[in-house]
């Protein structure tokens, strides 16, 4: 017998959504940002998942995305350490607002 | 108050809390070390939704590659940014009203909806049925498209950073 | 069951009747008996540590051609309790500058990595500290707690020494990672389920006799899990000073100790349990102690081999190494994971022989013929000539 409500998953996604979405907009580190990232696809899967517990438990969709989620964290985590990686061996910098090359 | 209550406030309020440590703390292997903690406290979240492939997968690949790699890069890039200056930049203002702004609007948002607060779950005790996941994965009218679309990203990825790190050799043509 | 045949069991129901006897809620009594249990099993871990060292030091002594410990007691087998004496009393020595919380989580995290894969392992036909259905999966998810454990030794002890070292030690921790998990994937396929006691109850033919390839790839990624020799560069004193253990003193270093000698004993259970067949031999369903025996013979067997090994090989370099992983490991674990899969599709279920025969023939051929590929590639290197009479130098 349950007793925790879904809105708690919910709210909780929502929040740690919102920190990730802080860490990505508002520091200077590249890394943090990739940090943030993180956070933000953490929150979404604790969604998906809630959903998929309290609603749709016999429909295979909602894991099914989760699973992409997870490969494309994966993927997009590693190429984007790789890159950071080799911006800073050619600029020596991995402050975000410093690689400003491509700006207008 | 019922015991998984008091589980899940537990759980949540640690994972928010260094989630917040994550994006607020000034040394960088720290902040890693936060996400590290917010990773785990996220797997047992999952675990707590009886869903316990993902609760592993979340440590092995999160925990055991993803931050990993993040660690890696903290180490590496050490020097570079001095520690004492602001970790912030000069919008964060801003961004602190969006997201504040984000949140009580979702929250607002998702309260006209009657079945916000149910208790009841659809999952069964077992958790989930792996051989049916198996099955929708490879299942010409389930998904196996999004499954070879992400076979193909994967492998992208690999050939990605593999040439990103071997450039500085002479490159890869 | 009485005590004889089945004593965890025996003792279990008569605990259980005694704490029901005084009155004890039911979910209480349950959580109470996990708890002794755990702890139980843990304190067995670690104690059975002690006599490990014993073996080693005697094993490598007499491998060695010189008698071992043999002074503190008979056959010296006190020497691991003067070791520990010793690594008790030592101080604690904090160096300057480290990061409290990596430093001192580092040891614990390292022992209590290799604890918990305890946990899920079946000793018994009645015997087992719980039954995940994904308890391979969480074999690998507790590997990857290791692996934390050694950057947070080797970020915290404020040392390059000990950072260059632990940056070493993951690079080959995560790349050996990658064809033991799927070569762990042949037996979850012969015994359709992740869980350990599905794998064991289903090898009325052992995993090893069926795959054999997927075996030794198996049982080379365990020793590097392990940083054992061949493959323990990155705490040669030769190499890097002993690497992640450098800034640890006293117990902090018995921690590191415990748990390198614990992981080889647990490397081989793993192995007796995934491809050995575990606890299974004749009559071991009816009388569930011959179950500890057989598996308490087989993981020893292993053990043996392990030791062996280190004993005998000099350890890699880390080129040799990381080759040796992505040049023939894992295209290996690739080809043997797929036609693997093919051949269990294949092969008509219910004909034992059949079946064992066409596995072993796959298994020989892909050996046969990486061995073939490998010789041809190796003799079209050239072979640097560093002194006029040819000298044997290390080729790859």
């Amino acid at each position: 017998m349950n007793s925790i409500p879904m809105s708690w998953y919910l709210v909780f996604s929502i929040g740690l959504f919102c920190i990730g979405l802080f860490g990505v907009l508002a520091r200077k580190n590249a890394v943090a940002i990739i940090m943030g990232l993180e956070l933000m696809l953490n929150a979404v899967n604790v969604n998906l998942l809630a959903f998929w517990s309290y609603l749709y438990a016999d429909g295979m969709s909602g894991l099914v995305f989760v699973t992409i989620v997870f490969a494309v964290a994966a993927a997009e985590s590693a190429v984007g350490l790789a890159l950071i990686i080799s911006a800073y061996r050619r600029r020596n910098t991995v402050i975000a607002e410093d690689m400003n090359v491509l700006k207008g | 108050m019922t015991p998984m209550q008091i589980v899940f406030l537990l759980v949540a309020s640690v994972t928010l809390a260094s989630a917040v440590m994550v994006v607020s703390t000034r040394r960088m292997f720290h902040a890693a070390l936060w996400l590290i903690l917010t990773l785990l406290g996220v797997a047992i979240l999952f675990a707590l939704l009886e869903s316990r492939f993902f609760t592993i997968v979340q440590v092995v690949v999160y925990v055991g590659a993803i931050a990993i790699l993040v660690l890696f890069a903290v180490m590496l890039t050490r020097h570079v940014m001095s520690e004492d200056q602001p970790q912030l930049n000069r919008s964060w203002w801003i961004a602190s009203l969006a997201t504040i702004g984000l949140f009580t609007g979702m929250v607002l948002v998702m309260r006209t909806w009657p079945i916000f607060t149910t208790t009841q779950r659809a999952v069964g005790p077992g958790g989930e049925d792996l051989q049916k996941l198996g099955f929708a994965f490879v299942d010409p009218s389930g998904f196996m498209i999004p499954f070879e679309i992400v076979s193909v990203l994967l492998l992208a990825a690999l050939i990605g950073a593999v040439f990103i790190a071997a450039e500085r050799k002479g490159g890869k043509g | 069951m009485s005590f004889i045949t089945d004593p965890v069991a025996f003792l279990a129901n008569w605990l259980q009747g005694l704490l029901a006897g005084w009155g004890l809620s039911a979910e209480w009594l349950n959580f109470l008996m996990l708890l002794i249990g755990a702890v139980v099993l843990a304190l067995l871990a670690l104690f059975w540590t002690i006599f490990l060292i014993w073996v080693e030091r005697k094993g490598i002594g007499r491998f060695q051609e010189r008698p071992g410990p043999n002074r503190v007691g008979p056959f010296g087998l006190f020497q691991p309790f003067a070791d520990m004496l010793k690594i008790f009393t030592k101080e604690l020595i904090t160096p300057k500058g480290v990061d409290w919380v990596p430093y001192n989580l580092a040891p614990v995290l390292i022992v209590a990595s290799t604890i918990m894969i305890w946990a899920v392992l079946p000793f018994n036909s009645t015997t087992s500290g719980t039954n995940i259905s994904i308890g391979i999966l969480f074999v690998v998810a507790i590997g990857s707690l290791g692996e934390m454990g050694v950057i947070f030794g080797g970020w915290g002890s404020n040392n390059k020494y000990a950072l260059l070292g632990s940056f070493r030690v993951l690079a080959q921790l995560i790349s050996y990672e990658v064809p033991m998990v799927l070569v762990l994937l042949i037996p979850v396929m012969l015994s359709g389920s992740m869980a350990l006691n599905e794998v064991v109850n289903s090898q009325h033919i052992w995993n090893i006799v069926l795959a054999p390839v997927a075996g030794l790839i198996y049982f080379i990624c365990l020793m590097a899990e392990n940083s054992r020799a061949p493959f323990d560069l990155a705490e040669a004193d030769s190499e890097i000073v002993a690497g992640v253990n450098i800034e640890y003193s006293g117990l902090k270093f018995g921690f590191f100790y415990v748990g390198d000698f614990l992981h080889a004993f647990t490397m081989a259970l793993l192995f007796a349990t995934v491809f050995l067949g575990g606890w299974r031999g004749p009559y071991a369903e009816q009388y569930p102690i011959l179950g500890f025996v057989y598996y308490f013979l087989k993981t020893w067997v292993v053990y043996f081999v392990n030791l062996w090994m280190r004993f005998s090989l000099p350890r890699f370099r880390i080129d040799q190494m990381m080759a040796f992983n992505w040049k023939i490991l894992t295209p290996m674990a690739l080809v043997i994971l797929m036609t693997t899969a093919l051949l269990d599709k294949l092969l008509p279920a219910g004909q034992p022989i059949l079946r064992v025969g066409g596995f072993l023939v796959l298994n020989v051929i892909l050996l046969v013929g990486i061995s073939l590929l490998l010789s041809k590639l190796l003799s079209r290197r050239p072979r640097p000539v560093v002194a006029p009479t040819p000298r044997p130098v290390a080729r790859r």
